[in-house]
């Protein structure tokens, strides 16, 4: 049975953060994701905010992190070639009755020590496509992308030789003197430390080694995704005065790293947490409560909905807050878990790793590795290089002069690239995540033929084997018709 | 930066970019060069394994691949150059081309050029179809190239949601390569695609066509296992109550096809916002000179045929660069009741002019007429009317009228 050093329950961005974090040093490390890629969960399906730390009250561990992470981001995107944007962002209030809400939460922000908080009035906002009472500017909240972040971290943590296994889910865990034995899908480990960082089945993995003590209410946020064309609508994002319940954010308008605009996301406490479905009334819901803000949103600019859920701690009778809790558990020695890790998580996930780490070296010594290689520096994409730029690689690789995505303009050197990496994760999705090619106006009706050709005879995938996202997500039934091999 | 300069560039080598070249020489141009993206020629011939190509054109039935072959060897012989794996990524008002292939980037100074890039399907979210979102679902033209082309067999028990051709085609074909096709659901009260198709997919195959109905949910959280329909009221909106689940594991997207005009409109060329085409004149030129557009990046044809004549008359006009005195004396054709949209959107010169056009909504025997300034100037009886069928008219307009500068309403009544 193999043996770690510590044993990372979850792939998303909080186990991908803690996992890069901890291949710093001279440990072995595992990540378990029952997913067929980072990412696949809540990770993946939010706002891509990195927020500033206006909305949590002062001495939070949600505020504390926000505000931490906030200021690491810029320099874990350097080192990690992810791109991030500063774009800022307006709380915007309808009315003087909304501008109290405003002085609010500029106060909460000062306390929580954001920078650079400003209240405008209405004819000082910089959007030419809204038009409010008065606002507030907030201009340390930034976007990113929230996959590549992850897979960022992920990939470069699997450059520093942290296990990544796929499609392994934690089945049981059982508490021994040495340690645990982890039971998964792809076959039995064995670690002192467990993390875990399972999200939405925190609580499902707690409870193989205890009764937990705490419920989790999974709250659905529905998003729409506006086509590229209409980018220009607005530079910032675009928050409403938060509602009163939910210890939520409300719809708010996104722009995105990739120039898609973003809308919601709603909130909608459902019984069950794999219930992602979108919803014909919330679809609705979202565009009408976004017209409100920018009225010229067209009715047919809608590309994609998903919905992503937010794992709470708080039932919505007891308002929807509460706090993150990240702790080693007291009857359980060696099991340190992160339990309703929801927004702002994304932007707390480098902090947060930090402090796992620490808590990692109360009972392990932490070395530094001498070779510890940060990833490769950002490249850009084949579609924003300069026609000297592409006409160079294409001399070097004939590979960056086929475009297989034309909506996006990928070629197959990128969609190779990104069915090359160090993680192993080979879905339809692992692609478009990486490369984006399948994510532009045709969602995939040109380029898939493309990339299914591209894993069958450059990856000898088995048709079976070709998935959209999840383990189980199938894209064929084998071949129409077998050959013959004489 | 490969420079070359041509005389007629034609971006896309489906029916019409074929023709348009084929046409382009036939008239006597010098170099004449086709731009394609894919690995062959055709477009999406080679994937439409179906016969009923050629019929009105020819006087022969083909399948897509016959027909591709008939044009790929006019165009052999005729020395057009072939550009394949080649992607245009620009084109602008002085008619020069940037385009890449494994070769570089090349810089193509064109006379002129003619845009035939085809169309692309409407996906699940021009429906705005709520649910989980699993592997399963298809358009059905992508599902018709894994079939065709790659031999990769996309599903067993199928539901096909739209009534276009293409999803009449697949469900025959799906039934040949012997998955369950459980039914078509169209959300009108008639089927979108032609009604030889729905006799000759649907009913020779006892596979039922749900008309009046939509898909209200999808279900399955890795493969598609189960979709809702349910009947809709005028306003298209479900009916609470008529839900009906159908366990499947595919469906397959006929929504309609979008005109592909992103180089057109990084050009500035005028697009139609009904058709979804560049607006052109009688001659099928764009608003930008010396650029020309046919096939189904102009308007979306349901046959092969017409779309190819068309594509020859571009193709002529490419070639003889038949620029016309642009915007100082053209008139508008307007589509009035009972019309969808009129291509040409224009016309610059008296003489005859062909109209393509479709109907609003199906019906009996009815009468298209062309009026100007409340008089008649052309009238026509019309047996039936459906707007899956294309009409196709020559009417002739005098000089006057063009000068008189007056717009050209057609109407269709009953």
């Amino acid at each position: 049975m193999k043996n770690f050093h510590v044993a990372i329950i979850g792939g998303g961005v909080i186990g991908s953060s803690i996992a890069w974090e901890l291949s710093k040093y001279k440990l072995d490390v595992v990540v378990f994701e029952k997913g067929s890629d980072v990412a696949s969960e809540t990770s993946k399906a939010n706002s891509g905010v990195i927020h500033s730390g206006i909305n949590s009250p002062p001495s939070s561990l949600k505020a504390r992190y926000c505000v931490e992470g906030n200021k690491i981001l810029q320099s874990l995107a350097n080192e990690l070639g992810f791109p991030l944007q500063w774009v800022g962002k307006y709380v915007i209030a309808k009315n003087e009755e909304e501008t109290k809400e405003l002085e609010r939460l500029k106060k909460v922000g000062i306390d929580n020590g954001v920078p650079g908080l400003e209240i405008k009035n209405g004819t000082e906002v910089t959007e030419p496509n809204v038009s409010c009472f008065a606002a507030l500017w907030v201009p340390t909240a930034g976007i990113v992308s929230p996959y590549k972040f992850t897979m960022a971290l992920a990939e470069n943590a699997a450059e520093n030789n942290v296990k990544f296994l796929l499609e392994a889910k934690v089945t049981n865990l059982k508490k021994q003197k040495d340690g645990f034995i982890i039971k998964t899908s792809k076959g039995d480990f064995q670690s002192p430390l467990i993390v875990n960082a399972a999200g939405l089945n925190c609580r499902e993995i707690v409870s193989m080694v205890e009764e937990p003590d705490f419920q989790v209410y999974p709250c659905r946020g529905e998003y729409l995704v506006l086509d590229k064309k209409h980018s220009s609508l607005l530079n910032s994002m675009i928050y409403p005065v938060p509602p009163k319940e939910l210890g939520v954010l409300g719809i708010h308008i996104t722009p995105t790293i990739e120039g898609n605009i973003l809308l919601g996301p709603s909130a909608e406490f459902i019984d069950n947490a794999e219930n992602k479905k979108t919803t014909r009334e919330m679809m609705k819901n979202l565009l009408n409560e976004a017209k409100e803000i920018i009225p010229a949103i067209p009715d047919k600019a809608v590309i994609n909905a998903y919905s992503g859920i937010r794992c709470k701690l708080a039932s919505p009778e007891d308002g929807g807050w509460a706090d993150y809790r990240i702790e080693e558990s007291k009857q359980t020695s060696g099991l340190i878990s992160l339990l309703g890790i929801e927004s702002p998580g994304l932007t707390g996930a480098p902090a947060i790793a930090k402090e796992v780490a620490r808590m990692i070296s109360q009972s392990i010594e932490l070395k530094s590795k001498d070779n510890f290689k940060f990833a490769r520096t950002k490249r850009k994409r084949f579609s924003e290089m300069s026609a000297k730029e592409q006409s160079d690689l294409i001399k070097k690789d004939e590979r960056w002069g086929r475009i297989v995505c034309r909506c996006e303009q990928i070629t197959e050197r990128e969609v190779i690239d990104a069915l090359s990496n160090p993680l192993g994760a080979k879905t339809l999705s692992s692609v478009k995540y990486r490369c984006r090619a399948g994510m532009g106006r045709c969602q995939g009706g040109f380029c898939t033929q493309h990339i299914v050709r591209i894993m069958e005879e450059q990856f000898n995938m088995d048709v079976k084997n070709i998935k959209l996202r999840s383990p189980d997500s199938n894209l064929f039934y084998g071949r129409t018709r077998e050959v013959r091999d004489d | 930066m490969i420079n070359q300069d041509v005389d007629v560039a034609v971006i896309g080598s489906g029916p019409a970019g074929l023709a348009a070249a084929v046409s382009a020489k036939q008239h006597g141009t010098g170099r004449v060069v086709i731009l394609d993206r894919n690995s062959w020629l055709g477009g999406i011939l080679p994937q439409c394994i179906h016969d009923g190509f050629g019929v009105e054109e020819t006087g022969e039935s083909m399948t897509g691949p016959e027909y591709a072959e008939k044009y790929i060897a006019m165009a052999e012989q005729q020395n057009i150059e072939v550009m394949n794996e080649t992607m245009v990524l620009q084109f602008d008002r002085k008619r020069e081309i940037i385009a890449v292939n494994k070769k570089g980037i090349y810089k193509i100074k064109a006379k002129s050029i003619v845009l035939a890039m085809g169309c692309r399907e409407k996906t699940r979210w021009s429906a705005m179809i709520p649910g989980d979102r699993p592997s399963g679902i298809f358009t059905a033209g992508v599902a018709q190239a894994f079939i065709n082309l790659y031999n990769l067999m996309p599903g067993k028990n199928v539901v096909i949601l739209g009534s276009g051709d293409v999803g009449l085609i697949m469900a025959r074909r799906l039934k040949f390569e012997g998955a369950n096709v459980l039914g078509v659901v169209e959300i009108l009260p008639y089927a979108s695609g032609l009604p030889r198709n729905v006799v000759q997919c649907l009913d020779d195959y006892d596979i039922p066509l749900f008309l009046n109905h939509t898909v209200t949910s999808i279900e399955g959280r890795n493969r598609l296992e189960q979709i809702t329909i349910a009947q809709v009221d005028k306003n298209m909106n479900p009916v609470l109550g008529t839900e009906k689940q159908i366990k499947c594991d595919t469906l397959l997207l006929s929504l309609g096809l979008i005109p592909e005009n992103e180089l057109s409109k990084n050009a500035d060329i005028e697009i139609d916002e009904i058709t979804g085409g560049p607006v052109v004149d009688q001659n099928l030129e764009t608003t930008l000179k010396g650029v020309f557009a046919c096939g189904n990046c102009l308007q979306v044809y349901d046959i092969v045929d017409m779309l190819a004549l068309d594509a020859k008359r571009a193709g002529k006009n490419a070639a003889k660069l038949t620029t016309t005195k642009k915007r100082k004396t053209g008139i508008q054709f307007v589509p009035g009741a009972g019309v969808r949209y009129v291509v040409p959107q224009k016309v610059t010169e008296g003489g005859t002019t062909q109209l393509t056009l479709r109907a609003e909504k199906p019906g009996e025997v009815s009468t298209l007429r062309v009026i100007v300034n409340d008089k008649e100037l052309f009238k026509k009886k019309l047996p039936w009317v459906n707007p899956a069928n294309m009409i196709k008219v020559d009417v002739d307009i005098p000089s006057e009228v063009i000068k008189s500068g007056q717009s050209l309403e057609v109407t269709i009544n009953d």
